[in-house]
């Protein structure tokens, strides 16, 4: 059957299910026994096999807390497959729900799609303050609803090619922008109308140098408090759009990069371009040290925090902090039962440790990035030293997902591209847009 | 005059009992799903809280507010004209083509309809490697024997054209269906004409495509229907180039690159599955069905008209 067809038969199944339960859709209460016998449903997006592996550890080593909860896991769970499971309910709809996009906070919290989780976090005394770091307490909630907790957390900082840094004859990884834009230019070697090596691919299509990533290292407020977006009034969206096309002048071109940035494989494959020596340093989430060792590089990996702005030399060390999400379907009725397993995965540190361990994740609590039985090389301590960074921050909740991502990150495609002849007026319109969508969204 | 009325009811039930089966369908699969989309459109519901009326609101932003509203309905109406009219002649031309051959005449029609077995994400995805403007074959190719090298899907002016040449590959159904149409065509009548002395030309234009009208116009209604419901392949070409697989913190830009692959049936899933908007999705579903109710409304009169002169 043809996807658009599914598509509106999709939309007449909700149409009818809705016209069926209007007025009825308030989440159900939670009054199961969790000490009686029950099965749970858990779905988690992880699909490789020793991610797989490894989230059925730790739910093994639940059920041996718990003998009396029965979790059934289902893996390879997106975003879109979750709204639609939960909007329907049902017997096969999840009770526990993890997802990698801390984007659809705002919009499972404001809908309730999601159970609003501080009753339990009361009910179990849970004090959030000394369990999670303040940016990982921030990306799971929206406007004071928590409905979701962080379960292993992310941070970006800078992966560079240390036999092209010798090569180049760069002794240490540069620490201020400038000092960085100075070193990809030596890093960069031209071969014809392409490379044979590129220092940065600074477009916002490589991979994870978006515009959200770049602009952490300003430490921006995306919303005013009334809610409206900022991105004309706060400095540090023009800043990073201002340095972010200089560096593509700097690197050859926006035409010339796009036109390498088409021969690099898979970002999550083994031709990542960082893997294939195609860019000598790039940004990436810890899981690319792994990764890269994985793949077997033939050369030595170094990592260290992205550099800041010159003006902000003294905040070096932070980053982009994103994650895992875990929460209870707002349809569950085992809410009590799927609270000990969100409880459990979130907030045990040997738990946490040992998934952290297994996926080369950085732990979401305080105590479980403390905890001795953390296996961290010099190379993770960069990450975990990101993660608890005070300047350290992430992209705010939205009610309408990642929207105004979206659109700022269609502003900067048309500024690298040279289509933005007024900047300050383009991110005024870009301002309007996201306020339009925000309306139409609340 | 009783028994008459009583006959007449039970002749009008009867046929009621023979129609239900279309009825039923007809209702809960088109009638309802359409006033169900024409309600939703006017009410704010997110598919979690009951759905609240709020008038035009849903309408106004997808016309003057949703910024890839225009974008798409450019794009959908420029495959609309382009591809249906291209892959039109083209499965026409080979039809013919094909039908001409003596020998090895399976051969040929098993390699023009094999492509159309593929899956659509592999064709896509083998289309996005083969035209990749760094790496594919297709631009070494071209760039060997000294011809521009286009960036196909990843250039705003190319990437209607490649999926063009994509939707042109698949043209095995409609080769099947002219070549059986034309296969169709009375023998006499060319050997009349021919004794007429019509040329080649004269005998396509006034022997084989008289024949074949009702088949063009099949070809184009359907065609039109199709490409309004195109979905898979731009969305795919789209992802494939542009690179962003869409993890924590990285957004997928939809119509990759700078819009120019957005097609209609793909904001009624963005708006009406990603963004929890049921009203704003309503909307554009229901201009989508609009402009296929036109296209073939305006195909078959102006069909009509032909044949009645």
């Amino acid at each position: 059957m043809h996807s658009f067809t599914r598509a509106v038969i999709g939309t007449a199944a909700v149409a009818l299910l809705a016209t069926a339960c209007t007025g009825t859709s308030t989440a159900p209460q939670a009054d199961d026994d969790a000490t009686k016998d029950v099965s749970i449903t858990f779905w988690h997006g992880w699909s490789a096999p020793s991610e797989v592996a490894a989230i059925t550890g730790g739910v093994k080593a639940f059920e041996a807390k718990h003998p009396n909860i029965h979790v059934k896991v289902v893996g390879n769970i997106n975003d879109d497959k979750i709204k639609q499971a939960l909007r329907a309910g049902g017997a096969n709809a999840p009770d526990v729900v993890s997802s990698f996009t801390t984007d659809n906070v705002g919009s499972f919290c404001s809908s309730s799609v999601f159970a609003d989780l501080q009753p339990f976090l009361d009910k179990s005394g849970i004090d959030l303050d000394k369990t999670f770091p303040k940016p990982l307490q921030d990306y799971t909630q929206y406007q004071g609803k928590r409905c979701t907790l962080p379960l292993l957390n992310d941070a970006y900082g800078l992966y560079y090619n240390k036999n092209a840094f010798q090569a180049a004859g760069i002794s240490a990884p540069p620490k201020t922008l400038s000092e960085f834009g100075a070193v990809a230019k030596k890093l960069t070697k031209v071969k014809g109308d392409s490379y044979s090596q590129l220092g940065f691919m600074p477009t916002f299509h490589g991979y994870e140098s978006t515009a959200t990533h770049f602009a952490a290292l300003w430490n921006p407020t995306y919303f005013t408090p009334d809610g409206k977006s900022n991105l004309a009034k706060d400095p540090a969206f023009a800043s990073m759009l201002k340095w972010q096309k200089g560096l593509v002048e700097q690197l050859g071109g926006y035409a010339r990069l796009e036109k390498y940035r088409a021969t690099f494989g898979d970002e999550f494959g083994a031709k990542n371009p960082f893997h294939t020596g195609q860019v000598a340093m790039t940004m990436d989430g810890e899981w690319r040290l792994g990764m890269a060792r994985d793949a077997g590089v033939k050369f030595e990996i170094g990592v260290a925090p992205f550099p800041v702005p010159d003006d902000q030399a003294d905040s070096y060390g932070k980053g982009y902090l994103s994650g895992t999400i875990i929460g209870i379907a707002g349809t569950s009725q085992k809410q009590n039962a799927a609270w000990e397993l969100v409880k459990f995965m979130t907030t045990d540190t040997d738990a946490v440790v040992d998934f952290a361990n297994a996926i080369h994740n950085v732990p979401s609590t305080l105590e479980a990035i403390k905890s001795p039985k953390l296996t961290a090389d010099e190379d993770f301590k960069v990450f975990l030293g990101i993660a608890q960074h005070p300047k350290s921050n992430t992209t705010p909740a939205s009610p309408n997902g990642g929207a105004y991502q979206l659109t700022l990150q269609d502003f900067g495609y048309a500024h690298e591209a040279g289509k933005v002849p007024d900047l300050k007026a383009g991110l005024a319109k870009t301002d309007a847009q996201i306020d339009k969508d925000l309306a139409q969204a609340k | 005059m009783t028994s008459l009325r009583q006959k007449h009811r039970r002749e009008t039930l009867r046929n009621l009992v023979f129609l239900s089966p279309w009825l039923i369908g007809v209702s809960v699969f088109f009638v309802y799903p359409l006033v169900s989309t024409i309600y939703f459109s006017f009410m704010k519901y997110d598919g979690f809280r009951p759905p609240t009326w709020i008038g035009l609101q849903n309408w106004q932003y997808v016309f003057t507010s949703y910024p890839f509203f225009w974008p798409a309905l450019r794009n959908t109406l420029w495959l609309v004209v382009v591809m249906v009219t291209l892959r039109v002649l083209f499965g026409l031309g080979i039809g013919l083509l094909i039908t001409k051959v003596k020998t090895g005449a399976g051969l040929f029609r098993t390699a023009f309809y094999l492509p159309y077995l593929a899956p659509p994400v592999a064709a896509t995805m083998a289309f996005a490697f083969l035209l990749n403007p760094g790496t594919g074959p297709v631009n070494s190719i071209l760039g060997s024997i000294g011809l521009p090298q286009p960036g196909w899907f990843n250039d705003p002016s190319w990437s209607k054209p490649a999926l063009t040449m994509l939707a042109l590959w698949g043209i095995g159904d409609l080769m099947v269906i002219f070549m059986a149409s034309l296969l169709d065509v009375p023998k006499e009548q060319y050997e009349a004409a021919s004794l007429d002395g019509a040329g080649a030309w004269q005998r396509f234009r006034f022997v084989t495509l008289p024949n074949i009208s009702p088949i063009v116009l099949f070809a184009v209604v359907t065609g039109v229907i199709q490409t309004m419901q195109y979905y898979t392949q731009p969305l795919v070409a789209g992802k494939v180039a542009s690179g962003v697989i869409g993890g924590a913190g990285q957004q997928f830009e939809p119509g990759y690159p700078d819009k120019s692959t957005l097609t209609l049936p793909q904001l009624v899933y963005h708006l009406g599955f990603q963004r929890f908007d049921t009203g704003g999705a309503s909307v554009i579903a229901l201009v989508l069905f609009a402009l296929a109710m036109v296209f073939t409304a305006f195909l078959l009169r102006s069909m009509s008209e032909r044949s009645a002169v």
